[in-house]
């Protein structure tokens, strides 16, 4: 077999799949937008992607501010800048960590189980029955997901921004001798508006991305329990992917000088 | 036939293949107003997806399928919509919206279709439910807490919920006791002769193609080979027809089994 050829075919069908995703997500915005809408059952999503992730955002952001304080403290403890601890929790939880670790652990949470529900959904033959049923599927299924992990995240990420700034707190008090009140002081005079702002625009976007994931690959699913399977791993892989890569483009855009 | 003048649904030339399993290979075939024809034929010949292809779930690769004259075919969006929301279908597998309790499942249409507010439709769901042989205290279950049997009917009220001018019913008996059997039949018969409604249905219970059909029509190998009245099935001269009624293992109709 020639190997150009098999390059040529995979390029073509990475094109391909790029070219499904668009048209899909395209398709699902247009569907937000334009009535009926379905409140119903976007409130269910919104609790669901919102609440339900509480505890395991949290979870992760006050140990992660925990962490960033130790770390930071060995290492500026060399240079005497003891005082940088409180600023660098606070700009890497807000710019960084809440956004990153909550759009990571609603991923796994989240967009694995859209991704199995929507997929079980494609195989037992019920989204077919919604259209037989004066119902659209992507405006019923699709949309108030997308539109709930649009809402949810960044809300979620600002409550992740407190509790990890926290974390670095209790750490600093009770363990590196900082006095509560010059932790506070120094955390107010290192954190902008920025920074909060542009964790919250990454927090949207990964939950766009993470609903997007989880509904086209479940959405598009075939063969069976071990499709639906196959298209829960791919939710969390590619969302996850997706969210590390636009991460990196929002901090771009927003910081680059 | 009953049918006068145009049919209801007139399906031409329909072909349908998965990669190169040519499933339909030029079904033709024609309903007519208030009529109700059975299509019968062996397992894995393309029943269920010949009515999917008129629901526009499947899309044919070829033919025509016409509804009330307008082609369906192809259509996209509001206006496929449109079609659809005339037409009810009983899902082979029931196809139960499982994170919805039995009464929501069966008034969706109804709210969907903005005929009834959630509220409104409950009664409604639950006569229907009644009508299927299902009391209201079923209505709060989930589908996941019921029987096979109980699932089918349930599907059964759901097609038939909004009173569609059209309708499909994929296998409605199988998996039924013969009691319950013969009351889903009845109802199909009433949903036709006292709704008006035009059915297409989809059995292998020679028991309820007896009851049920004014027409039937025989699938095999991707068109259909034989069509006619009820009252001819027995004399149809027709050696598929003949060997699929008896049940014969040999004959023409030969199953892809390993001896
Ligand atoms: N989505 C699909 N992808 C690939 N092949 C399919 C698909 N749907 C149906 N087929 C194939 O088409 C053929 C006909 O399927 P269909 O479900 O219409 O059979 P049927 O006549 O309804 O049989 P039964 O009486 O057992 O329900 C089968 O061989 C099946 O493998
Ligand atoms: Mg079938």
């Amino acid at each position: 077999m020639n190997p150009l050829a098999a390059i040529g075919r995979a390029f073509l069908a990475l094109l391909e799949a790029i070219g499904r995703l668009v048209l899909f997500s395209l398709a699902a915005v247009t569907h937000i937008v334009r009535p009926p809408f379905y409140p119903r059952v976007l409130l269910r999503q919104m609790v669901d992607i919102g609440y339900y992730s509480l505890p395991v955002v949290a979870l992760t952001t006050l140990f992660s501010g925990m962490v960033l304080a130790l770390q930071s403290h060995t290492g500026f403890a060399r240079f005497s800048a003891e005082g940088a601890v409180a600023g660098v929790v606070a700009l890497s939880i807000t710019r960084e960590l809440a956004p990153v670790l909550a759009g990571l652990m609603v991923a796994g949470r989240v967009g694995a189980s859209m991704a199995a529900e929507l997929g079980t959904m494609r195989v037992t033959e019920q989204i077919d029955a919604l259209s037989t049923l004066s119902t659209h599927p992507m405006k019923y299924l699709v949309a108030p997901r997308i539109l709930a992990g649009f809402a949810m995240l960044p809300p979620l990420v600002l409550i992740g921004d407190v509790i990890g700034i926290f974390g670095g707190y209790i750490v600093g008090i009770y363990k590196l001798d900082f006095s509560p009140g010059a932790y506070i002081d120094q955390t107010w005079r290192f954190i902008e508006v920025r920074d909060v702002v542009s964790g919250l625009v990454k927090a949207a976007a990964f939950g766009f991305l993470v609903s997007l994931m989880g509904c086209y690959h479940g959405y598009r699913s075939a063969g069976g329990a071990q499709g639906v399977g196959r298209a829960a791993t791919s939710a969390v892989v590619s969302s996850a992917i997706l969210i590390l890569v636009f991460n990196y483009v929002i901090t771009e855009l927003f910081f680059a000088k | 036939m009953s049918g006068s003048g145009e049919p209801k649904i007139r399906i031409r030339g329909l072909h349908k293949a998965f990669g190169d399993k040519r499933v339909l290979r030029g079904v033709d075939l024609d309903v007519g107003a208030g009529e109700s024809v059975v299509v019968i034929g062996g397992s894995g010949t393309g029943k269920s997806v010949a009515v999917k292809c008129a629901l526009g779930i499947v899309e044919p690769d070829r033919g025509s399928i016409l509804i009330d004259g307008v082609e369906s075919v192809a259509l996209r969006g509001v206006a496929r919509e449109a079609v659809n929301a005339r037409m009810g279908m009983l899902f082979q597998g029931g196809a139960l919206f499982d994170s919805l309790p039995v009464w929501e499942n069966v008034a969706f249409g109804l709210v969907a279709a903005g005929q009834h507010t959630r509220r409104e439709a409950k009664p409604v769901a639950l006569e229907t439910l009644a009508q299927v042989g299902l009391g209201p205290e079923v209505g709060d279950l989930m589908p996941a807490e019921l029987s096979g049997g109980m699932q089918k009917r349930v599907a059964l009220a759901r097609a038939i919920a909004a009173r569609p001018d059209i309708v499909f019913f994929d296998e409605p008996t199988t998996g039924l006791d013969p009691i319950m059997a013969d009351v889903i039949n009845d109802l199909i018969v009433e949903c036709v002769r006292e709704l008006g409604a035009t059915a297409l249905s989809i059995t292998h219970d020679m028991a309820s193609v007896r009851k049920i059909a004014d027409r039937i029509a025989m699938l095999h190998e991707g068109r259909i080979v034989w069509s006619g009245p009820v009252s001819e099935i027995d004399e149809s001269g027709n050696d598929f027809v003949d060997q699929f009624i008896h049940g014969r293992a040999s004959g023409p109709i030969r199953m892809a089994v390993r001896r």
